[in-house]
């Protein structure tokens, strides 16, 4: 019922596409139809170089994200646990989370050019901050007695983090894991859009600025596509990690 | 004796602020004071000494330089993110609220979300050229997706007890969403905000470094191009100081808007 609801409203878009430029509410110049993009998409898959391009983002997004979760878990539960520890970081964290890792584009480019890891630092850097945010709000959405209770039963430190702190922030985490995937590809692309390392952002670049607007369009849909595969992949990821949850039961049961 | 006794059940509320404004300060003073040392005889041409940065600080962003990039590309930001959180908020309330719309709506809209709001800048400047409209969409068009999806997980989330209360007073249309729904999805609603900022300021740099005359994306840039590196590192620390008192400003309204919820947290933490 659900996905014959979505495949409608997914047609319907589809259409609307089509139909505005060809009605000519819109200048098929800047908006080439469906059919065309579909078109130069078809063209795009079967150029190799497409496809190296899509090895290169895939790389640089796979690479930063890795880091980054695996230190935004590490660092946040170890920030929230240690008495004093997440007093004593709060202003830094404050202050640095809200640096825009765009801001580091120009150091990027200065230090390694177009290399992967001009990529890697403002990957990590923008979705680090993504995991770490979660994970300290998870950490302080637990419930007290809870939290009481373990204590009262004498677990301990390691004991109360598996049984008490971890179920507890994981749906926080998931979407901490979510959000990071979708600002790691963001930043991926980004990178290679503004600074030009390989990848399918330096080729969006190139579909620009040589005026092939439906290619532009393709390659677009393209990172819309790899976003959607990311989004659903991390979702069902995190329906299988938290079915046990409430907010995934419920949606089941109904 | 029972002085000390007073002390130990009653503690001093000037050592607590003391205590606290220590732990805002130390760390920052620390890294601070590693940054001046490790960069002070510092001659790597992009590592400047902390010293140099500093003293170049007041040259380059004089009061003409604030007015001239500071302020546009701050409306530009305020103009996109202000319009991305009312269309957020009031489509994931509508969204959250009724299950068939969701149902249609959410391939096309996961679709749209998952699009790296970035390359749409080459795409809004066919449409809009490159004046301040292509900057407030570009930031619009990409700080409206944490704000949505957030509301409408939150507006999913609400008590289902709640919600049967709710409905058994009598309680529906406006009056339930301002009395139930927007309360218990202001938390989650609170977090897609934050993100958005994040998000927001980044879509502000990145549209300026494309086309642009002035803003804060356009002068470091500018800066990084004749490598005037100090100059640039000044224009990181004002992009960084900005996102700070941004997220600070965000803070104090959660702080007012979210009273309740941290004061329900609170208060159940306290209890034994």
């Amino acid at each position: 019922m659900n996905t014959a609801l979505g495949a409608a409203g997914l047609a319907a878009f589809l259409a609307l596409g089509e139909a505005v430029p060809r009605l000519g509410i819109v200048k098929e110049r800047y908006f080439p139809p469906t059919s065309r993009i579909a078109r130069a998409l078809g063209d795009q898959i079967t150029d190799g170089a497409f496809w190296t391009d899509l090895g290169d983002t895939l790389t640089g997004w796979a690479l930063g994200l890795m880091i980054a979760v695996g230190a935004g878990i590490v660092v946040g539960v170890v920030l929230s646990v240690v008495p004093y520890l997440r007093e004593a970081t709060a202003s830094t964290i404050e202050f640095l989370r809200p640096i825009p890792s765009v801001a580091l584009i120009p150091l990027a480019v200065l230090l390694y050019g177009t290399e992967l890891r001009s990529v890697l630092l403002l990957v990590v850097y923008a979705s680090f901050w993504q995991v770490l945010i979660q994970v300290m709000y998870g950490v302080r959405d637990v419930d007290p007695v809870a939290e009481e209770t373990a204590r009262s039963y004498g677990l301990g430190t390691w004991a109360r983090i598996r049984h008490v702190l971890w179920p507890t922030a994981l749906p926080y985490v998931m979407t901490g894991v979510r959000l990071a995937a979708a600002v790691a590809l963001i930043l991926t692309v980004t990178a290679e859009l503004v600074i030009g390392a390989p990848g399918l952002g330096a080729r969006i670049a190139v579909a620009q600025t040589s005026q092939a607007v439906p290619e532009m369009y393709a390659l677009i849909v393209v990172t819309g596509l790899l976003g959607l595969i990311v989004n659903v992949g991390a979702r069902t990821v995190e329906r299988y990690a938290l079915a046990w949850h409430q907010s995934v039961r419920g949606e089941v049961a109904v | 004796m029972t002085d000390a006794l007073a002390g130990r059940t009653r503690p001093n509320p000037w050592a607590g602020r003391l205590l606290r404004a220590l732990f805002v300060v130390a760390l920052p003073a620390l890294l601070f004071a590693l940054w001046w040392l490790a960069s002070d005889g510092s001659t790597d041409v992009y590592w400047p000494p902390l010293r140099t940065i500093i003293r170049t600080f007041p040259d380059v962003w004089t009061r003409a330089r604030l007015r001239a990039d500071l302020v546009p590309s701050l409306l530009r930001l305020l103009a996109g993110y202000a319009s991305a959180a009312t269309a957020g908020i009031a489509l994931g309330t509508l969204i959250g609220s009724y299950r068939k719309v969701r149902a249609v709506c959410e391939p096309v809209l996961e679709f749209l979300r998952a699009v790296p709001p970035p390359v749409l800048v080459p795409v809004i400047m066919l449409f809009a050229g490159i004046g301040d409209t292509m900057k407030i969409v570009v930031i619009a068009s990409g700080c409206v997706w944490p704000i949505l999806l957030n509301t409408i997980e939150g507006v999913r989330g609400v008590d289902p007890v709640m919600s049967e209360t709710a409905r058994s007073y009598g309680i529906t249309g406006p009056a339930r969403i301002r009395s139930l729904v927007l309360p218990s999805a202001s938390p989650q609603i609170f977090a897609g905000l934050r993100q958005a900022l994040s998000v927001g300021i980044i879509l502000m740099v990145i549209s300026e470094m494309f086309a642009a005359s002035n803003g804060l994306g356009f002068t470091i840039v500018q800066f990084q191009r004749g490598f005037a590196i100090p100059d640039m590192w000044t224009g990181i620390l004002v992009l960084g100081l900005l996102g700070f008192l941004l997220s600070v400003v965000l803070q104090l309204v959660e702080r007012r808007v979210l009273g309740w919820y941290h004061g329900l947290r609170d208060s159940s933490r306290r209890s034994p």
